[in-house]
């Protein structure tokens, strides 16, 4: 495993280029092409903007304003997570032709799927950098520091996900339906479009500690503090746990993937 | 690992897993139930792909593994390239490997030539820098000068394969994995696919090859390895192996053609147990002469003629065998006599009959036909039993299958016994000639022209 590891640092050349052709291929043929990476999350923005701005108003409490910026600090994360990893449980079986016909590294493949939906996430940056001096939102240097630590370890937690999907989705072609509605789930079990202090002292206690128990919790109110709220940055020690237990969790994923990985050629 | 081995392969077994579609809900269900994945990803019906095969490849050497269908050459392949790791046993390769399986196997779609080139050969294990210094070469490999910078998805499946080749051939391998892929070019492609071959062998490149073309293993492998059924069935000089292979194949065929050809009898006798129209039908091919020599069928007829047998039985056609030079067979080459032998019987004494012979190709169309009266042999008496030998010496066929038709019947083309089409035979050859005669010939040439017999 740690032999295989130290292979996966040799692969670099390759995981890039796959990115970029992940990244080239994706729109191509597409009128707007690079340009829905930014169009996509600005209307998931706008449409829950209007159920919870315009329909609901009341649901969210006075002092989260503006709303749609904070949604949009949890949305474009999540939308990162969700189709990384919606798309990992489909990776070894699409690529199934490389894995059967060609000498190649198969963690590659789930690997340049979190990598390449991470790009997109960068792409959308842009928007909520907009919306934040539109906004003019407070930001203190030191919490913007913060920030790549956050979003290495939503890489590292996804990365230990979409090895452990991916690989046993080859085996088990039912978790591509079930993903489909757990994400639906999680997604709503995640102070995203409902700010967590709400929940805290709305929802009953197994509530709470479900939201507690969701990594991406952690992820989204650290995303939430940083670029959101005033005030320093307070969610530090949670993140710290998550990223240690993301390491632990990429390395399980990790372990497991290797344990299946001869089964991949025959399976898929 | 010896040294002068390129590949050493040890004792290799390679079972693989058969799930039914039950057992694969089984699998889920008591996964989840147990919360062990692991443990229950193992199937107990097992397909043993490949059973204790052992073999070494000098460094240098090309080397030709030959086989039937699923005789597990194609693992054997995967195993030596490393995409499959075998059950029990060991694979040694000795140096980089490139393995031509499935040319273009990681070609994306949407992207253009140049770009798929370059991340094909990153897969493959070379760096950008080589790729770069390479890419011309490979370009004006495949010859798609002009359509590099186009989407692979707009490509022919032979600019395709090219492409692929291409870029797997110029990855500069010291041993070359090739599975059955010389037939995806034009003629002019496959012959710069073996140029580039020998031009590996000149240099001292190893080279394994799976192929069904027997001709390219005895022309241009050093050594052969015939596998069946997982197992290794013989190994050395390729002309030797594929000598032992194809009379194993031939085998294989006479048992197959023997029992289609009790299939069709049967289906006849049962046909006609059954109250079918024991009659003869107007387009009568053998009972042509005698007293209506004008009715010659057309080939038309011939095509639509189904097999089937019908008569009075007055003479019965009570078995027909064919014969080579080696005994009864279905299989013959084209060099051997042939005699297909009838046994006959007559019940009364009979004084009208004529015994007919029709040979038919594989599509149908009328190859020979002749009967005693055409050949001016007029009746005299058949009574109790008998035997006809109609002799074809040397059969001098083109290669490929034969059904014939036997009958015996009166002058004026009653049947008494007329089998149709019942009687299955192939012909094999050592030349790849075509047509649907081998007149008698030879080539004679004049001083100037020049040619030597190919070994």
């Amino acid at each position: 495993m740690l032999h295989n590891l130290r292979q996966l640092l040799r692969y670099r050349g390759l995981i890039q280029s796959l990115v970029a052709r992940e990244l080239k291929a994706r729109y191509r043929g597409s009128v707007l092409g690079f340009f829905w990476s930014f169009i996509n999350p600005l209307l998931l923005l706008l449409i829950y903007s209007f159920v919870f701005a315009v329909v609901l108003p009341g649901t969210h409490p006075a002092e989260i304003e503006p709303y749609a910026l904070f949604m949009f600090c949890g949305i474009l994360p999540w939308t990162w997570f969700s189709s990384s990893l919606s798309e990992s449980a489909n990776v070894l079986i699409g690529h199934g032709n490389l894995i059967k016909k060609v000498l190649f590294p198969a963690e590659i493949l789930p690997i340049v799927t979190v990598l390449a939906n991470m790009v997109h996430f960068f792409l959308g940056l842009p928007i909520l950098i907009g919306f934040l001096i539109y906004y003019w939102r407070p930001l203190t240097f030191v919490e913007l520091l913060w920030f790549p630590v956050v979003v290495l370890v939503q890489a590292l937690l996804t990365t230990g996900l979409a090895l452990i999907l991916s690989a046993l989705t080859v085996h088990f072609r039912d978790i591509r339906d079930l993903l489909s509605n757990l994400l639906t789930f999680w997604f709503f079990a995640t102070p995203i479009i409902y700010p967590m202090n709400q929940a805290v002292n709305q929802a009953p206690d197994f509530a709470r500690n479900l939201l507690n128990l969701n990594p991406f919790t952690h992820l989204a109110i650290s995303y939430q503090e940083i670029l959101f709220y005033p005030g320093p940055f307070g969610h530090w020690r949670w993140l710290l746990a998550l990223g240690a237990a993301s390491v632990v969790l990429f390395l399980i994923g990790y372990f497991l993937f290797d344990r299946l990985r001869d089964s991949f050629a025959e399976e898929v | 690992m010896a040294a002068g081995n390129a590949i050493e392969v040890r004792d290799v077994s390679k079972v693989y897993r058969r799930y039914g579609h039950r057992r694969q809900f089984a699998t889920l269900k008591s996964a989840i139930l147990s919360g062990s994945f692991v443990s229950d990803l193992k199937a107990d019906e097992t397909f043993e792909a490949l059973k204790g095969v052992s073999f070494d490849v000098a460094k240098g050497r090309t080397y030709g593994i030959i086989g039937r269908n699923g005789s597990g050459k194609s693992t054997m392949l995967k195993c030596v390239a490393g995409i499959t790791r075998p059950t029990r046993g060991t694979v040694t390769v000795n140096g980089r490997i490139s393995a031509l399986i499935e040319l273009g196997a990681g070609f994306h779609p949407e992207i253009s030539g140049r770009e798929n080139v370059f991340i094909n050969g990153i897969m493959l294990g070379l760096s950008k820098k080589e790729i770069t210094k390479r890419f011309d070469e490979i370009v004006r490999f495949a010859e798609l000068e002009d359509f590099i910078d186009a989407p692979v998805k707009t490509y022919s499946s032979g600019m395709y394969m090219r492409l692929g080749f291409a870029v797997a051939i110029h990855v500069d391998p010291d041993v070359l994995l090739v599975d059955e892929v010389l037939a995806v070019g034009d003629e002019g492609f496959t012959h710069k696919c073996l140029d580039k071959f020998g031009e590996f062998r000149r240099r001292g490149k190893t080279i394994l090859l799976v192929t069904h073309s027997l001709g390219l293993v005895e022309r241009f492998c050093d050594e052969a390895l015939w596998l069946e059924a997982g197992r290794v069935r013989g190994t050395g000089d390729p002309r030797r192996v594929v000598g032992a292979y194809v009379t194993a194949v031939e085998e294989g065929e006479e048992a197959l053609l023997a029992r289609e050809d009790a299939r069709a009898r049967e289906d006849v006798a049962a046909h006609v147990a059954a109250g079918g129209p024991p009659v003869a039908t107007p387009h009568d091919p053998v009972a042509v002469g005698g007293a209506t020599p004008a009715a010659e069928p057309t080939p038309t007829d011939m095509f639509l003629a189904s097999s089937g047998r019908w008569g009075s039985r007055e003479v019965e056609i009570a078995g027909v065998t064919l014969i080579g030079d080696e005994g009864p067979g279905h299989v013959f080459h084209a060099s051997e006599k042939l005699i297909v032998r009838l046994a006959v019987t007559a019940a009364a004494p009979v004084t009208d009959f004529v015994f007919g012979f029709g040979l038919f190709n594989a599509d149908g169309v009328c190859v020979y036909g002749t009967n005693t009266d055409l050949e001016d042999l007029d009746p005299a008496e058949i009574r109790g039993t008998g035997q006809v030998d109609f002799v074809i010496e040397p059969l001098g066929l083109i290669e490929g299958t034969y059904k014939i038709d036997v009958a015996v019947h009166r002058r004026d083309g009653y049947p008494y016994d007329y089998h149709r089409l019942l009687y299955t035979f192939r012909v094999k050859s050592r030349t790849k000639d075509v047509g649907i005669y081998r007149p008698p010939h030879r080539w004679v040439f004049s001083d100037g022209v020049k040619l030597t017999t190919r070994i």
